[in-house]
């Protein structure tokens, strides 16, 4: 086994405990900690892929926008955070069905995909993954449309917060 | 001899492969050692920071500071250190104890994780990724999160409310600071920090002075030191997120607090001030350890200038100056520095710099007469006084009715 085998599996291990305990801790600020692990476990399969720019897109993103608001919401909402609440909600048999059918549905494709013992290739030393990304994202034979689309998504939604936030002056 | 820390390392690599060792497993050792070096040098520097800045600000306030241990007091920070470890270490009731003991790890290692992507020399540097910069971005996430962690774990409400203005100035401060971290890399065309470094014939500093000193606004804002330390105001909220931490746990957050300074400085030095390039580097490369570190600790000690010099920023101010002023400007000058930077695609490296300054000089003077055309001089008036007590009118004036006292 590698150094970088022994690697996967401990950092897998690590993310799959994360996520069962932020569905399974009581306290809100623990789970929304514990889904920060989580995340930060698959920044680190980012890295072991080779894939730097995703890792760390996935941190700002994930840690350190999304996590941390949604911690900041938890905080400023008086007494959710208390651990007397049912953990779920009515609609808890129905979030079952689809994770069960949504989990059976992952390992029937899987089951016939034949790559499980195929080792990482090295990729070439001239090659600059950052590079190409950004130039598939404004190629116009690639990725622009997309990539335009969300830019103006982001955007609407960004005046959208300025509107609902502006403070109307007589 | 000219590069005596990349000699050591082969040397050791060979040591290992003799000793039979899988090339891996070598590799893995190295790349371990090198993170143990690298954090020990930069926790060993952190030490004698606290000499440094007691010193530093001793002197800004006509004192001696610490004179009494070893000459020139240099080992008062070891006793600071010896006390704060046998200090009695105090968990307040009610608090989330594994959260409150893993914050000020993560506040202080999330700066030493800093030090990972900063070019010592030439061909010294932790990792040269090539998504350094973003690197830097995301390790200030997390270290907001760290700050959380504290405020919320200690159960106090003043912790909790220094958490928040903490959180509230760092993502607001980081939106500049990431928008104008875009200009070195659109200088350089790469982000990785070796080779922006690499790329500064020019220091990015003549060519881009207005994003330098916004970059140094808003990381000093973001390791909130004053005229930003809102999130400690002593008047207002006691001490902020670490009001409760006691003994070697409250020292991590102000070792920690130091070091980033520092870190800021060698990331200033790295992105505007060419990093370790320095006369000579070419042939003595570990001269650039050197030039890095006089140039870290010049900013360092601006830093300390501002810090006790200028007095405290209030919280709307300060989000206003970031929301209206560093944001804005900062968005000009990056699509100004994109666009210029097509433009003269293939002219001379003078010619280059001159626009860039030219350009720089032009935004700023725009953005600096465009504030002064808003200033609202003298204070805000708030309400209109109501006097309790009326002078007597001379003779002859009529009265006025009695002003109402009752709200």
């Amino acid at each position: 086994m590698t150094p970088l085998q022994i690697l996967f599996i401990v950092v897998a291990a690590a993310t799959l405990g994360a996520a069962l305990m932020v569905v399974s801790v009581r306290n809100l600020v623990h789970a929304a900690l514990w889904l920060v692990v989580a995340l930060m476990g698959i920044a680190i399969f980012y890295v072991l892929l080779n894939a730097g720019f995703l890792a760390v897109a996935q941190v700002v993103i994930y840690i350190g926008a999304i996590a941390i608001l949604m911690i900041f919401t938890i905080m400023l909402t008086r007494r959710v955070a208390s651990e007397s609440k049912p953990q779920v909600n009515p609609n808890w048999g129905w979030a079952l069905a689809i994770a069960v059918l949504l989990f059976a549905g992952l390992a029937w494709i899987l089951s016939s995909w034949s790559g499980f013992n195929t080792q990482t290739t090295a990729l070439a030393a001239r090659a600059d993954p950052l590079r190409d990304l950004g130039l598939a994202l404004v190629a116009p034979d690639a990725y622009v449309l997309p990539f335009e689309l969300a830019s103006v998504l982001l955007l609407a939604a960004l005046i959208g917060a300025i509107v609902v936030a502006w403070e109307k002056k007589i | 001899m000219a590069d005596p820390i990349n000699l050591i390392a082969t040397w050791l690599q060979g040591l290992l492969a003799g000793w039979g060792l899988a090339p891996e497993v070598v590799n893995f050792v190295m790349t371990a050692l090198g993170v143990v070096v690298i954090a020990i040098f930069v926790l060993l520097l952190d030490i004698f920071l606290v000499w440094l800045e007691r010193k530093t600000v001793a002197r800004f306030q006509d004192r001696l500071g610490p004179n009494r241990l070893g000459p020139y007091g240099l080992f008062q920070p070891i006793a600071d250190v010896i006390k704060l470890l046998i200090k009695e270490d105090i968990t307040p009731k009610g608090a989330d104890k594994v959260v409150f003991n893993i914050a000020p790890i993560l506040a202080l290692a999330t700066v030493l994780l800093l030090w990972a992507v900063i070019p010592f020399a030439p061909n010294l540097v932790g990792t040269d990724v090539n998504v350094g910069v973003l690197y830097i971005v995301a390790i200030g996430a997390i270290s907001t999160l760290g700050i959380i962690m504290a405020g919320w774990a200690a159960n106090n409400k003043y912790a909790l409310l220094g958490a928040f203005r903490t959180v509230a100035q760092m993502v607001s401060y980081e939106v500049p600071m990431v928008m104008i971290l875009l200009v070195p890399v659109i200088l350089a065309g790469s982000m990785g920090v070796n080779k922006i470094v690499a790329s500064q014939s020019w220091w990015y500093i003549v060519m881009v002075p207005v994003a330098a000193i916004v970059f140094l606004i808003s990381s000093i804002a973001e390791i909130g030191r004053a005229p930003f330390d809102l999130s400690e105001a002593e008047s207002e909220i006691v001490a902020g997120f670490h009001i409760e931490y006691t003994g070697m746990k409250f020292g991590l957050f102000y070792a920690g607090e130091l070091l980033h300074a520092l870190t800021i400085g060698a990331l200033f030095a790295t992105f505007f001030l060419g990093g370790w390039r320095g006369p000579f580097t070419d042939q003595i490369p570990i001269l650039g350890v050197g030039y890095l570190f006089v140039k870290a600790f010049f900013i360092y000690w601006v830093i300390m200038w501002v810090k006790y010099s200028l007095p405290r920023l209030r919280i709307d101010h300060m989000l206003n100056f970031n929301w209206k002023f560093l944001t804005p400007l900062s968005i000009t000058i990056v699509i100004l520095v994109a666009i210029l930077d097509k433009l003269l695609a293939g002219v001379a490296r003078p010619v280059y710099a001159g626009v860039m300054l030219l350009a720089n000089l032009l935004v700023a003077w725009a953005a600096l007469s465009i504030a002064r055309s808003r200033t609202r001089h003298g204070p805000a008036r708030v309400g209109e006084p109501r006097p309790v007590a009326v002078p007597p009118k001379p003779a002859g004036a009529t009265p006025k009715p009695p002003v109402s006292t009752t709200p």
